[in-house]
């Protein structure tokens, strides 16, 4: 008899904080050096060094706090977390134990039941450590080397509460909260590069029980997509063994891609003591109200903020909004558009449009587009002006794009002018109506839509600058008139 | 007597009026050495030829071409630094400590690294991975630790003055035992950056001089913020000499019956007595007190200071540095053999010790109720200080006892009972000769003051010094 069961889902995030440098020493941050290279005594955790915290951490940690609608703590103390590990220089890393700055916070997600709350326990800084490099695969190989760069970059721990009931919540939850993160800059989250990574807590227990089932731990999931599939695998097997009147064993599992399951990888009772204590070397942080006030007057917009106000404001549909919205960096140049041309809904259509399509076959980053909002602009007049046909903006639009030149020059250079000479169409449309007698007898005969053909081959004869409307009522009346 | 059993500033008042030259000053302190290290045994690494390097060009500041040794625990770039472990026997580190580079910009002469017990873990120099060192004023005795080394050289002629590290009394113990000066500070008034951490709560360098005026001179130079140092106090940089005025005058000085009461040494009680009253006979109001928290102080600094030591010497594992073990068939098994291999019986002992209050379960039983107490002893202390300006007591309860006669690590431990409620209380602390026992060791007294009372405990040993007059007595050693 099989029973219904209800998933319990809690994430943990890891997110590096975009700080140019790390969190206790000056030495940068940038990704992609040659190994060891940013490293300093105070990161090599070489005897005698000490830790000096670097406090745009925290404001970045506030910032992230405030977004996540937590309550920033006044008292912040800062912990050892010990452990023997390779990659971590001082045997300890420095990390918030009782303290955290941030807690009791909550994302809204959007579901099919609607907007949900997931609730957010807490956020604490900490140090990253380094990596290691195998030679070879890790069973054969015959020594390890030890990269040093990563160690030191700051961290933030976003601790969800259990609130997420599926693997798609869970993915939705993490969309949202890396946008809210990539929205306020203080995370790159780029979880190829290693700067957002993700572990999930999942239990089931039976629908309408109180208590939480036993839980496991997931890791190694390099994307959303693993998260959410590596959850879907790990509810299915948690149910198998319920199922088969097995146990759930309290573990840490890992999740392996290609084999496309969890896998055991260490026991409860092989679990750490960290031996939490305060670090002496790092006197307690007091967070005033001045400072959140300060940082919460420097936060921007949010997306569902932002998503809202573009309904209202200018009145575009639910999905243009959500799409407009994805980054603070497409939002932005599609404000910056309105502001030049007013009518919204035709700025979004070209943005959703070519403009985005564009952004991915040339694989660039807004900032890197050359056309400004303003050769958009330009654009958009010269159609209603009647200059250029919406066919041979299409042209425009690619060559602005590319080349980032002005839509007058490009119409100009290369001649993409609308022929609006009734006198010049007429002569067009003649020699059209001549070559084609079949589908003018169609049109006389009442199949109205026959005379689309026509006006296409007028475009083609002008090379689509021909003006579609004039074209369209030039045909009408001469096949009248014959 | 010779160049090198000169006071800093009575070096400083010749080299000035070019009565003697820094080569000259150098190569006194380098005939000593020359003479007396083998039986002393105050250095792990004697720095010679930087020394004569350094004297052959010009040199100036407040320390110009003054010889001084600086403990083993303090990272001196391109020389090696041990801190007397097989741990770090070949580490020689990439940078200076903030206070090393204080000495050079002061022109101080850097004769070499002193011995010291193991990561400053213990009471004697006897836990030096290396060797033993002996008490000048008698070879057969300990010249106390863990800044024993410092302490020796000083007393023996082999540097004009030293640094050391106090963490429940490393300076002031040796400096005791060898018949000198020593200061440990505020915590926050010298950075310790650089200094190679035994339990950061507690550690703090000061100086080992042979009279009060060279401490002042020394802290002048040590002290300061450091933005490298979070724990570094931002304060305005005093002039500690400024505090060399003999008045005792309305002085009010408190005796903890604690510290009195106890059983000890009575030539040791006698002496430091004897040295109150003649304070009291200038014009100081000495009072009984009670400081009822002292009597967990032993206990509760084993648990505090072992606590951040598992952790803080956690980095010694043989990957980046230092020590590494060759019987090794995977990387867990590389961590466990070099600890084991390199790390002495009393710093295993600590670490072991510090692992256990720290561990689930007994957290909250040992470390928390320690620092609880030791916010009650704080404030136990803040309370004296509302009404004192000084509290005094013997640095000791005994004199430098025979090496090897104390082997039980629990008697070592109670050796600390007079120097570690300084250390947990942040306030600084001063220790002076006042008497020599029946066998002629010397006696410490020591004079403890509020937070950032340096000044007053300056003045106050100052004047005492002044009145013992004890400041020119050195050791006779047999010279080869």
């Amino acid at each position: 008899m099989s029973r219904e069961y209800e998933t319990i889902i809690g994430l943990e995030v890891h997110a590096q904080l975009a700080t140019e440098t790390k969190i206790f020493c000056n030495c940068s941050t940038e990704f992609g050096a040659e190994p060891n290279q940013h490293t300093c005594p105070v990161c090599l955790g070489l005897p005698g060094t000490l830790p000096v915290l670097n406090k745009k951490v925290v404001d970045y940690a506030i910032m992230a706090g405030l977004a996540l609608n937590c309550t920033i703590n006044g008292y912040n103390k800062f912990d050892r977390k010990n452990y023997f590990y390779p990659d971590l220089p001082k045997a300890y890393q420095i990390s918030q134990n009782d303290f955290p700055i941030c807690e009791d916070g909550y994302i809204e997600i959007d579901t099919e039941e609607g907007t949900k709350r997931i609730g957010i326990t807490r956020i604490h800084m900490e140090e990253d450590a380094g990596k290691l490099v195998h030679e070879g695969s890790i069973d054969q190989a015959t020594a390890s080397l030890v990269d040093y760069n990563r160690t030191g970059i700051p961290l933030i721990e976003i601790v969800s509460a259990p609130d997420i009931r599926t693997p798609a919540e869970a993915r939705a939850y993490l969309t949202q909260l890396k946008q809210i993160l990539e929205y306020l800059g203080v995370s790159d989250c780029n979880m190829e590069e290693g700067s957002l990574r993700c572990d999930a807590n999942v239990s089931i227990r039976p629908v309408g029980q109180k208590e939480f089932g036993t839980k496991t731990e997931l890791k190694n999931m390099n994307s959303f997509r693993a998260v959410e599939r590596a959850l879907e695998y790990e509810v299915e097997r948690q149910k198998k063994v319920l199922a088969e009147g097995g146990e759930i064993i309290q573990e840490t599992r890992t999740w392996d891609d290609s084999l496309n399951k969890t896998i055991s990888m260490r026991g409860k009772e092989e679990a750490a003591d960290y031996r939490y204590f305060p670090d002496p070397d790092l006197p307690p942080l007091v967070v005033d109200r001045e400072w959140v006030e300060r940082i919460n007057a420097s936060l921007p917009e949010l997306p569902r903020e932002k998503r809202e106000r573009f309904v209202r404001e200018y009145a575009l549909p639910e999905y243009d909004a959500g799409v407009l919205t994805d980054t603070r960096e497409l939002a932005d140049y599609f404000e910056a558009c309105v502001a030049e041309y007013s009518d919204a809904k035709a700025v979004s259509n070209w943005i959703m449009g070519d403009f985005l399509r564009l952004l991915k076959e040339e694989n660039l980053e807004i900032a890197e587009v050359k056309m400004t909002p303003a050769h958009l602009a330009g654009m958009l007049k010269l159609m209603d002006e009647g200059v250029i046909s919406s066919k041979i903006a299409k042209t425009v639009f690619e060559e602005m794009f590319k080349t980032g030149k002005e839509p007058e020059q490009i119409v100009e250079e290369k001649g993409l002018k609308q022929i609006s000479d009734a006198g010049e169409l007429e002569e067009i449309v003649l020699k059209v109506i001549e070559a084609n007698p079949s589908v003018v007898e169609d049109i006389k005969s009442g199949k109205d839509k026959a005379i689309g053909f026509l006006v296409g081959q007028v475009m083609k004869e002008t090379r689509g600058k021909a003006n579609p409307g004039m074209v369209n009522q030039i045909i009408r009346e001469k096949i009248e008139s014959l | 007597m010779e160049l090198c059993d000169l006071t800093i500033h009575e070096l400083r008042e010749k080299l000035e009026t070019n009565e003697v030259t820094a080569e000259e000053v150098l190569d006194s302190f380098l005939r000593r050495i020359e003479a007396v290290e083998e039986k002393v045994r105050a250095y792990v690494t004697i720095t010679a030829d930087e020394a004569r390097e350094r004297v052959s060009g010009e040199l100036k500041g407040s320390l110009a071409g003054i010889p001084l040794a600086v403990k083993d625990n303090i990272s001196t770039e391109g020389i090696r630094t041990t801190s007397s472990s097989k741990m770090l026997e070949n580490y020689i580190p990439p940078y200076n400590a903030t206070v090393v580079e204080k000495l050079d910009e002061a022109g101080a002469v850097i004769l070499g690294k002193t011995n010291m017990d193991e990561f400053a873990m213990g009471g004697t120099t006897g836990f030096s991975a290396f060797h033993e060192t002996r008490n000048p004023w008698n070879l057969e005795h300990v010249p106390g630790g863990s800044s024993g080394g410092s302490a020796a050289a000083v007393a023996a002629g082999e540097a004009a003055a030293a640094l050391g590290s106090d963490t429940g009394g490393s300076i002031r113990q040796p400096a005791a035992f060898c018949g000198l000066v020593g200061l440990k500070p505020t915590y926050g008034t010298v950075s310790r950056y650089g200094l190679l951490a035994y339990a950061g709560s507690l550690d703090q360098i000061g100086p080992i001089t042979r009279d009060i005026e060279d401490a002042a001179l020394l802290l002048n130079v040590i002290s300061g913020h450091d933005s490298r140092d979070s724990s570094s106090v931002r304060q305005e940089q005093t002039d500690y000499t400024a505090f060399l005025q003999e008045d005792l005058s309305g002085m009010r000085i408190a005796l903890p019956k604690e510290y009195y009461e106890l059983d000890y040494n009575p030539e040791v009680k006698e002496s430091v007595l004897a040295a109150v009253k003649k304070m009291e006979a200038e014009g100081a109001i000495v009072e009984e007190v009670s400081l009822p928290s002292i009597e967990y102080s032993v206990a509760i600094y084993y648990i505090l200071a072992t606590g951040e030591a598992s952790s803080s010497l956690a980095r010694y594992d043989g990957v980046r540095y230092g020590y590494r073990s060759k019987e090794a068939a995977n990387v867990t098994e590389m961590f466990k053999n070099t600890r084991s291999e390199a790390f002495g019986e009393e710093v295993k002992r600590r670490i072991l010790f510090g692992t256990h209050v720290l561990s689930a379960g007994s957290y909250e039983e040992y470390y928390v109720k320690a620092q609880k107490i030791r916010t009650l002893l704080i404030k136990e202390f803040e309370e004296i200080f509302k009404n004192y300006d000084l509290i005094v007591t013997p640095t000791t309860p005994e004199t430098a006892f025979k090496a090897g006669s104390i082997t039980a690590p629990l008697e070592s431990y109670k050796m600390d009972a007079f120097t570690v409620p300084v250390n947990l209380a942040g306030i600084p602390a001063i220790t002076l000769p006042c008497g020599f026992s029946s066998a002629n060791l010397p006696i410490g007294i020591q004079l403890m003051g509020p937070r950032f009372g340096e000044g007053k405990i300056i003045q106050a040993a100052y004047s005492l010094e002044k009145l013992l007059q004890l400041e020119n007595k050195r050791p006779e050693l047999e010279v080869r």
